[in-house]
């Protein structure tokens, strides 16, 4: 064999690959469905997005492709792409993101971004290029005013002001039992979300006539807690709920355990359900009250939790993580149900009809969804939806006296 | 004036007027999206250099009047008409300049950065205080019918607005003494300069017009939140543009503004995952070769230009 036959023949089988790698990615541009997705990779939302939102992008995508993608109405299955942007968390660059995606990649529908602040940002954008928009990670008490100006914007993980008396309700309904005491201490973080929670809560444990023996608030780039944790204790409190933000959630928690405080019902709020939680507490937190829930035992919570393990290497959390992969198969089945990619029709398509998904049968009413978990507790190592505004099927009995 | 005063006079605002038909472009959304924050950093980042060109001081304080601008807008909304509130954020935006400029422009070099940053972070939490213990339980929404348009053109006026004060200035008993304070300040005051009122007015116009852009940008965002509003990514952002484009010129800011969107948009679009390494890479690169700013790279042609043309006749 000599050389230059050698190049020749690398040169041919070059050609020959590239010919067909050349043919099948444009076949695959024709027949692909574009998804746009835009949330923090970096900037101070970008933990939260990590746990909550990208596994589940990358999962839906790995699922959908799996079955060989979505069925149209041309007898066809089509792959799903996605064209992910990170907005550095910023509102700005998330209004850009958005527009991109719709004008230079043409995407074909585009996933709701993360948080509350940044999903505002950008319903109008999606409102305008008419776009649908199913919001997870955005709370707010707004809904009503949102998709009475928004007609594709739809809300689903729930309203802030029943999500913080979730915890209230469930206190006063103990209390009743005789589990818990009178005596409660609220502390929140000073941030927009910890400080609209504070009050809401605050306004049913007064009115359920809860005696409040220690509130202050705390501000979000707080280093040592301890001092919150010994004027709460010192007020002998019965209740502990804290509306917390990821870290002062975890130092709290660790503090009130340093310190051995002792009370009938401990509540933290953003991120009690993480699974980085358990994994630093272990068994001691076992009866811990935190916001939000899933039922874990439920099937299709276990197939879910199952798949994101082994696709994305990490845990779901107990929370918005079924809701983020929920909202999914929302878009997923409605596309599927109108056989096209007529956003139009697709939009109409969620506002018309139910949706079987992980977190259970989903229909909406005026664009969101009324039913939702506010209050959950960790039972043996699984974080177990206990309140809801409605009653979600497969609530747990809260455990005391741990 | 001189004749070079009055050809700018007229065509700058012929510019604008061309400018303001960017909205009835063909896929004019997607064109404004680009052109909105050109704009609001052309406008914050001229702004700046009107107090921090001559008299040096560097002012991180952007971002706190940019969030006291968006809180008067999502406090006032429900209340007030419009005009009168982008009027009144104005006065606070200065007032607020002026209280921090006495207490403040004492302090020279490093001293005044450090403060000037340290401010935005205390009226953040000054806001985050009055809103835990007084605000109620609800956020801040601004909801409106103000289109992307029309911020645009808020914006655009703005622009005018700002070059037409830095001229004025430029040219007014006050920019004189205020470069005079910019070359040593110690010979100023010997002049009988009333060096610190001279600062502090120039402070408090740029206070005015970032607090101003903060009650324009406002609608954009729907909701506002202290850590958004109040974000020293801002201050450093407005700081690198008006360096970068060159300081010792009006119209230096704009030429920092407009390169920096455009690569910040070519590295967002091509590299979602490194946009902020590349960026980083991409200033160190700027700083090295062009410590001037673009401005003084322009000049430096126009002069070769003129000096070459000059050849030719002589």
């Amino acid at each position: 064999m000599n050389r230059t036959f050698l190049t020749k023949t690398l040169g041919i089988a070059a050609l020959a690959t590239g010919l067909a790698l050349g043919g099948a990615s444009a076949l695959a541009q024709e027949n692909t469905i574009r998804i746009g997705a835009v949330a923090p990779k970096t900037g101070p939302l970008a933990g939260g997005a990590a746990v909550t939102f990208w596994p589940n992008v990358e999962l839906w995508q790995h699922e959908v492709n799996a079955r060989g993608g979505l069925l149209l109405s041309d007898g066809n299955r089509h792959r799903i792409e996605i064209i992910e942007y990170d907005d550095r968390t910023d509102p700005s660059e998330t209004i850009r993101s958005v527009q991109r995606l719709a004008n230079n990649d043409r995407a074909d529908f585009i996933l709701a971004p993360y948080s509350t602040g940044l999903a505002l940002a950008s319903a109008p954008i999606f409102d305008r290029l008419g776009y649908p928009m199913i919001n997870v990670s955005a709370i707010t008490d707004q809904v009503p005013t949102m998709v009475n100006r928004y007609d594709g914007v739809f809300f689903t993980l729930g309203q802030t002001t029943p999500i913080a008396q979730g915890v209230a309700r469930l206190m006063a309904e103990l209390r009743e039992q005789g589990q818990v005491g009178n005596r409660v201490a609220l502390v929140n973080v000073a941030d927009a979300f910890g400080i609209e929670l504070a009050n809401a809560a605050r306004g049913i444990f007064e009115a359920e006539g809860f005696e409040l023996v220690y509130t202050t608030s705390y501000p979000p780039t707080i280093q040592d807690v301890s001092p919150i944790i010994n004027s709460a204790m010192a007020a002998n409190p019965d209740i502990f709920v804290a509306f917390s933000y990821p870290p002062d959630t975890f130092a709290l928690t660790e503090q009130a355990q340093v310190q051995g405080m002792e009370v009938d019902a401990f509540y933290t709020a953003v991120a009690t359900n993480f699974p980085a939680y358990v994994n630093r507490f272990g068994d001691s937190i076992n009866g811990n009250f935190g916001v939000g829930g899933v039922n874990p035992d439920d099937p299709s919570f276990l197939e879910y939790e199952r798949k994101h393990i082994e696709v994305t290497g990490s845990s779901p959390d107990f929370w918005a993580s079924a809701y983020t992969y929920a909202s999914f198969e929302v878009l997923e089945q409605a596309i599927e149900g109108v056989g096209s990619l007529d956003r139009a029709a697709v939009t109409e398509y969620i506002k018309n009809n139910t949706f079987d998904t992980v977190m259970g049968e989903w229909r909406f009413e005026d664009q969101h969804i009324k039913n939702y978990w506010t209050v959950g507790q960790w039972q043996n190592g699984r974080f177990y939806g206990i309140g809801s505004t409605e009653g979600m099927p497969g609530a747990a009995t809260p455990i005391m006296g741990q | 004036m001189t004749r070079k005063e009055i050809i700018g006079l007229i065509l700058v605002p012929v510019a604008f007027i061309i400018l303001a038909f960017l909205p009835s472009l063909p896929n004019s959304a997607n064109l404004l999206s680009l052109a909105i924050p050109i704009a609001m950093f052309t406008v914050l980042a001229t702004s700046w250099a009107i107090f921090s060109g001559p008299t040096h001081y560097i002012s991180l304080a952007t971002a706190a009047f940019y969030g006291v601008g968006a809180y008067t807008m999502a406090t006032w909304l429900d209340v007030l008409p419009y005009p009168v509130i982008l009027l009144i954020a104005a006065v606070i935006g200065a007032v607020f300049a002026a209280v921090v400029g006495f207490a403040t422009l004492r302090l020279s070099g490093v001293y005044f950065v450090i403060f000037t940053l340290g401010l935005a972070e205390m009226t953040r939490q000054v806001f985050v205080w009055y809103q835990n213990n007084f605000g109620g339980t609800r956020g801040h929404y601004v909801f409106t019918d103000i289109t992307e348009a029309q911020i645009y053109w808020q914006l655009l006026a703005l622009g005018l607005l700002v070059y037409l004060v830095g001229w004025w200035i430029g040219r007014s008993r006050l920019g004189f003494a205020i470069r005079i304070i910019g070359a040593d300040e110690l010979v100023a005051r010997h002049s009988g300069i009333h060096t610190a009122r001279s600062k502090v007015l120039l402070f408090m116009v740029s206070g005015a017009f970032a607090a101003v852009v903060g009650v324009v940008m406002a609608p954009r965002f729907v909701y506002i939140e202290p850590a958004m509003a109040f974000n020293p990514q801002l201050s450093f952002l407005v700081a690198i543009m008006a360096l970068l484009g060159g300081i010792h010129r009006l119209w230096g800011p704009l030429m920092g503004a407009i390169p920096f969107a455009l690569v910040w948009e070519f590295i967002a679009s091509n590299f979602p995952a490194q946009t902020i390494l590349l960026m980083g890479i991409a200033f160190l690169v700027v700083v090295y070769y062009i410590p001037n700013g673009v401005a003084g790279v322009v000049e430096g042609w126009y002069h070769k230009l003129k000096a070459a043309g000059g050849e030719k006749h002589g």
